[in-house]
């Protein structure tokens, strides 16, 4: 983005600027993240975001670490969706391996990565919305989300850092109770959902602190590189699971929302139907569970032949992506992430500038950020 | 023993001013000295105790909104949480930070909490001796201390030199001054039947004036939504609570405070919320008064059931408060004073205008009225039992409403927040005409186009 020259107003008082550090240690910044601010009154004149205080060399720790045990470290990237993060990286291993996953396990990877997506967009919502003003929503979110980490705790073992997948499947098969469990959850879904629409969307101040909030038009968002659903608010229809389909997303049937404005609101509008998306897919998936193994044969020390490869995923917050490089150990040569948070958060400059304090923390709400994704 | 403790509770207070009423050497020392100094211990320890208890009320209420439970530790249902909580803030260290200006910043938070507690004087708590002090301009010595409380949260907010707590202390500063006139503007309506500026007064005129004695609010019931909502705004209340937005600014001008000081300004903010529910259920909710009141003939007990009254008129309208403050979002600064200068303001400047016809056209046609639904009792001009009540509550509510609303809705219709979803409707339009252009050019210009 170019730069606006800022024109100093003649005032009667000898007017100055204001730089306002916002973090790292600040209620709304969503982690460690440190927004420079430089105010003209309230109004944002210039911003900075200066990241890496999370910072701890997960990409350097692939080079060290033999292709299973790197998986835990994927976990904790994006801690808020830890299953999508494992999916990503699990399939690009296999498609290194070139090893083919059981239909079974392909299953149940769906409807635990759809999970996460309603879990960490019920993170979302709630959080954006306290950081607007409305308190509530954080605590009704977190009542659903509870029911969604209770089930992963009962078939993975960790509510927030599952280490869900392994190369070449799951470790374990389902429980017994683990499809109930799903089914009534997606039955009290909807109805809650229309809760928190209940509160945010007939609600005056919250269209007022959301509509024409940060515009993004479609073209500067792809010029951004943003991906998710900042990119879909915008009106872009792009979507991993769509575009190239992984794992067994071709199998199911969904809509893509996108929205027209790319405002704050529209990017609400878009996680919401989002959700509702999600759970039809865990419907489509668990009526459509085939029997069988959830392992495939995969060597005890996983060596890849020699190559690279490029994977991504849908994740919560946008594309993410691995890149791998094998020289035929036991170690990666070299593993790249492509962290969707990070890359997104480029947009927060360009839909600041102009809009007052209060909107930066309504605009790091809505881009979703998890500090964990962008510093790696 | 409940029959000692009624005799207690319902003589003994009568048993006081009567003893003080009689011993004639000692009139001045009793009349002006210690049954004041009694009442004013009594006032004081009660609304601090109820501040303390707020807080609690504040958190389980919140609790309930937010399917949880709230306080459950400390004592049964946590009721002794307030207890443990004044104890932590006093033993805590006192902090003052380096760069402060030290004489402000120590004393910014008693400025505060002085301005809230010495308004709880002139509050008509109930009938006859329940009444402190019957000060004949007690409405505008409320206005006038209360707006006193502004100064500590501006100081504070200088004195601690810190850039969050500076624009804490600018937006409430701005906030509560503009707020201040709403709320001003919208008694005036009520205070035109009432006539008296004295809080007794006004409830006393209410229940000569208004159905059953039910209060102004059937006749202002725009000065009613004017009032409460600048309240709301000058409490620093959310959806107003931009002053000390957590998500925006930490904590505001009390970012830097801990400790004890940081526990005045609490009180300060739970005071004055106090304070606006009982000015605002004084004008327009009858005070202590409620239909059927005038039935009890024994005067003790009236002035009891009087306080009880008041005391749950007050408490209805706090809940409304913590209702407001854990259901809706917080309004941005600028939104803020647009409808704080661009609503509430002219809606109450409307009020009087409209009020003051509608009460000149209703005058008895000697003094020069239309329709002479009033008249004259005991020196007041009463609105004529029904025809003169029916007359006041249908202008009020079905004439003033539309006509202000349909004036500010003009006033304001370019205004930006006025009307978002045509706003809305009106950029997509665009942005697909936009589309359609771009489309319909040839491929080469717009290579160029994305080149540029």
């Amino acid at each position: 983005m170019q730069e606006q020259p800022i024109v100093k107003q003649e005032t009667l008082f000898d007017a100055e600027e204001m730089v306002l550090n916002m973090g790292p240690q600040h209620p709304s910044t969503h982690g460690v993240l440190r927004v420079i601010l430089k105010l003209d009154g309230e109004t944002v004149i210039g911003l900075d975001c200066d990241i890496g205080f999370l910072h701890r060399g997960v990409e350097k720790i692939g080079e060290h670490d033999t292709y299973a045990m790197i998986t835990p470290y994927w976990d904790r990237l994006d801690y808020v969706a830890a299953v999508s993060n494992d999916l990503c990286y699990v399939e690009g291993v296999e498609k290194l391996l070139q090893v083919e996953v059981p239909k079974r396990a392909e299953y149940l990877r769906v409807v635990l990565t759809e999970l996460q997506r309603i879990a960490s967009h019920l993170l979302w919502l709630g959080t954006h919305a306290m950081d607007i003003g409305a308190v509530t929503v954080l605590l009704y979110c977190f009542r659903e989300r509870e029911e969604i980490l209770k089930i992963f705790e009962d078939f993975i073992g960790a509510r927030l850092t599952a280490h869900a997948f392994r190369i070449g499947g799951l470790w374990w098969d389902a429980y017994p109770e683990f499809e109930k469990r799903v089914r009534d959850f997606l039955k009290i879904l909807p109805g809650r959902i229309d809760e928190y629409e209940t509160l945010l969307n007939a609600n005056r101040i919250w269209l007022q602190r959301t509509v024409g909030i940060g515009i993004l038009p479609a073209e500067e968002a792809i010029n951004l590189s943003l991906t998710g659903p900042p990119l879909r608010g915008s009106g872009v229809k792009y979507d991993v699971r769509k575009a190239q389909p992984y794992s067994a997303y071709s199998d199911f049937q969904f809509e893509i929302p996108v929205g027209e404005n790319g405002d704050t609101y529209d990017r609400y509008l878009v996680r919401m139907e989002e959700m509702k998306q999600s759970a039809l897919i865990i419907e489509q998936a668990l009526d459509g569970l085939p029997e069988g193994p959830v392992m495939a044969k995969v060597p005890k020390l996983i060596k890849p032949p020699v190559g690279d490869v490029y994977h991504s995923i849908e994740a919560p917050k946008g594309e993410l992506g691995v890149y791998m490089v094998s020289d035929g150990t036991g170690k990666p040569y070299r593993m790249r992430i492509r962290p969707p948070s990070y890359i997104n958060l480029q947009s927060l400059k360009r839909m600041s500038i102009g809009h007052l304090v209060a909107d930066v923390v309504a605009l790091i709400g809505t881009l979703d950020i998890v500090l964990g994704e962008v510093d790696r | 023993m409940q029959l000692l403790l009624t005799t207690l509770l319902l003589v003994a207070p009568d048993w006081v001013v009567s003893l003080t009423r009689e011993r004639r050497p000692n009139l001045f020392w009793a009349e002006y000295i210690v049954w004041p100094l009694i009442q004013i211990v009594i006032v004081i320890f009660i609304v601090l105790t109820l501040v303390a208890y707020l807080t609690y009320l504040e958190r389980k209420v919140s609790a309930f909104i937010q399917a949880r439970l709230g306080p459950m530790r400390v004592g049964p249902w946590g009721l002794l949480q307030p207890l443990a909580d004044g104890i932590k803030l006093l033993l805590k260290e006192d902090i003052v930070p380096i760069k402060a200006d030290r004489a402000v910043f120590l004393i910014a938070p008693v400025i505060s909490v002085v301005a809230a507690l010495v308004v709880l004087s002139v509050i008509p708590w109930g009938a006859g001796w329940a009444t402190i002090a019957n000060v004949n301009i007690g409405l505008l010595f409320v206005l006038a201390v209360s707006s006193v409380g502004v100064l500590g949260l501006v100081l504070a907010g200088w004195s601690s030199n810190s850039k969050y707590s500076l624009l804490g202390a600018l937006r409430s500063s701005a906030q509560m001054v503009s707020y201040e006139i709403g709320m001003g503007l919208s008694i005036i309506g009520a205070l035109m039947f009432a006539r008296t500026l004295s809080m007794s007064g006004i409830i006393d005129a209410q229940q000569t004036d208004t159905l059953w004695g039910l209060g102004y609010f059937l006749y202002q019931p725009l000065g009613v939504l004017v009032y409460l909502t600048s309240a709301l705004g000058e409490t620093n209340r959310a959806p107003f609570d931009l002053p000390e937005a957590e998500s925006e600014l930490v904590a505001g001008y009390h970012t830097e405070y801990s400790g004890f000081r940081w526990a005045l300004f609490f009180m300060a903010e739970y005071a004055s919320m106090i304070v606006t529910a009982a000015v605002a259920v004084t004008v327009f909710f009858g005070g202590w008064y409620f239909p059927g009141l005038g039935l009890v003939k024994n005067p003790t007990l009236y002035v009891f059931l009087s306080v009880v009254i008041y005391a749950l008129k007050i408490a209805a309208l706090l809940y409304a408060y913590m209702w407001f403050r854990w259901t809706w979002p917080r309004y941005r600064y600028d939104q803020l004073m647009e409808l704080g200068w661009k609503w509430m303001i002219p809606a109450g400047l409307a009020n009087i205008v409209l009020t003051g016809v509608w009460y000149v056209l209703a005058l008895p046609k000697a003094q020069g009225g239309v329709f002479g639904l009033m008249h004259e009792e005991k020196g007041r001009l009463i609105p004529t039992k029904f025809s003169g009540i029916a007359y006041f509550v249908v202008t009020g509510l079905f004439v003033t409403i539309p006509i202000v609303w349909g004036l500010l809705a003009n006033i304001n219709r370019r205004s930006r927040d006025f009307n978002l979803h045509e706003q809305r409707q009106l950029q997509m339009q665009l942005r697909r005409e936009r589309l359609e252009k771009m489309l319909q050019q040839p491929a080469s210009s717009q290579a160029t186009e994305g080149v540029q």
